[in-house]
């Protein structure tokens, strides 16, 4: 049983769904028995760094989340879910993120070329940087959806493939058991949908 | 570099989708769900899912076969028809929408893409206008371009993105149904005064169309049609191949 952390930010109807759709049993829930009792976490999110963590705080989901990736269980953040594994992000001032991977957060803007549309919305290719079990069913140069104007920055670490945007933003993060994609694989057709089955069937 | 979309448009009408020429005389085409599974599975690299006599009729969307939709959707799915409030995106986000697309609401009162950007973010954002020359200007078409609201289409746009719209479908009526090419005219104008990513949307007919469009307009994000996929005129992985053979960057 996979949990979908519900923590009253952003659409999770997608994200359910897709889980559904290759066979896996995933419940959304806030509920910290819940959490703690699934193999694994998916931690979901849409909108600002700031409200999101205020909110994963005021629910106290953010030290369930920190304790069972201690303790070593599957993490897998999406988009902004992502973000708030690293360290900290500068997104309308310095907020504190989850600090579960190496790294920050910081925005595009004054970074890319200036020619470029911000947001970074659309299909961009995947490139590959370091081996991984997520990579099990995709290849090198696969398309994923991206909708963000903030990325991971400082997080070699942890980098498993970035995208080209004028300069090359990770698109997915891991070490060990926590993971993210910045891009959106619930909205990535197959590709996306074999990297959530890669991670759903990670031992 | 991001890839050019490709965007097949689902216009409901009563539960089914259909496609007039010139928005007259409309045709039952199929059905929503087996189209949008079908899209999704084949190629298009995103959905736009209207009903499209809601903003006449005040009639809202069957949000059951929206949901329906969804659960089979696995690429962006953006949805418009009826929409007017705030209240309004908030439920066909719950069915699944990853976008709102608004147009006759937004005439009626432009502060709803501000409040809509506020809550759920720009991106989820878009505003629709149906555009038709008029004595020589541009003009804003309400209600399915049914009636001229007397705005000029490029200001009309530009307010709509310092309002927070994340995104533009620019539908020329002249264009549309006619199978005679997209509007580079009018999509030219847009690209030219906001930086956020257009939708061209009216008058395909044929691959070379879509070719001329992105090589005309190398800022055009994504190009939208209805009837040429519906009925198989165009193959969109068909479509796909020979925009790739002609240097233009798409998901294949």
């Amino acid at each position: 049983m996979i949990a979908i952390v519900d923590y009253g930010v952003g659409n999770l109807f997608s994200v359910v769904s897709s889980l559904k759709y290759i066979g896996v049993d995933a419940i959304v829930t806030s509920d910290e028995d819940t959490i703690r009792k699934c193999d694994k976490i998916i931690l979901p999110g849409v909108g600002a760094f700031e409200d999101a963590i205020a909110k994963l705080r005021a629910t106290g989901l953010d030290r369930v989340i920190i304790d069972e990736a201690k303790k070593g269980k599957k993490i897998m953040g999406i988009c902004l879910g992502m973000q708030m594994l690293f360290e900290k992000s500068y997104e309308f001032g310095e907020h504190t993120g989850l600090g579960l991977l190496k790294g920050e957060v910081v925005g595009m803007n004054g970074v890319i070329n200036s020619e470029l549309k911000i947001p970074h919305i659309g299909y961009n290719a995947l490139i590959f940087k370091k081996e991984s079990p997520l990579l099990k069913y995709i290849k090198n140069g696969d398309f994923v959806y991206f909708v963000h104007s903030y990325f991971a920055s400082n997080c070699e670490e942890s980098l498993i493939a970035s995208c080209e945007y004028d300069k090359e933003l990770p698109a997915i993060v891991g070490k060990d058991n926590v993971m993210g994609c910045q891009f959106h694989p619930e909205k990535s057709g197959e590709v996306g949908l074999n990297i959530l089955r890669a991670f759903c069937e990670m031992e | 570099m991001i890839t050019k979309r490709i965007i097949p448009c689902l216009d409901v009408k009563n539960g089914r989708v259909v496609k007039g020429v010139n928005f007259e005389g409309l045709n039952d085409v199929s059905s929503p769900i087996e189209l949008a599974s079908y899209y999704s599975a084949n190629g298009a690299d995103e959905l736009v899912f209207y009903d499209i006599t809601a903003s006449c009729e005040e009639r809202k969307l069957f949000t059951d076969i929206l949901t329906k939709v969804a659960q089979n959707v696995f690429i962006p799915l953006t949805v418009g028809g009826g929409i007017n409030t705030l209240e309004d995106f908030d439920r066909v986000l719950k069915c699944g929408a990853d976008k709102v697309s608004v147009n006759t609401g937004a005439i009626k009162n432009p502060n709803l893409m501000y409040e809509a950007a506020k809550r759920y973010g720009s991106q989820c954002v878009v505003l629709s206008a149906d555009i038709k020359r008029v004595d020589g200007e541009f003009r804003v078409f309400s209600a399915g371009g049914r009636y001229d609201t007397g705005k000029e289409a490029i200001s009309w746009i530009k307010q709509g993105v310092e309002l927070g719209a994340g995104e533009i479908v620019v539908n020329s009526i002249d264009t549309d149904g006619v199978k005679n090419g997209f509007d580079i005219e009018l999509l030219k104008l847009v690209c030219e005064v906001v930086k956020v990513p257009v939708i061209a949307s009216g008058g395909a007919g044929k691959v070379s169309h879509f070719i001329d469009l992105f090589k005309e307009i190398p800022d055009i994000d994504a190009g939208l049609a209805a009837s040429v996929f519906h009925f198989g005129e165009i193959k969109i992985s068909e479509l796909k191949r020979e925009l790739s053979q002609n240097g233009i960057k798409v998901r294949i």
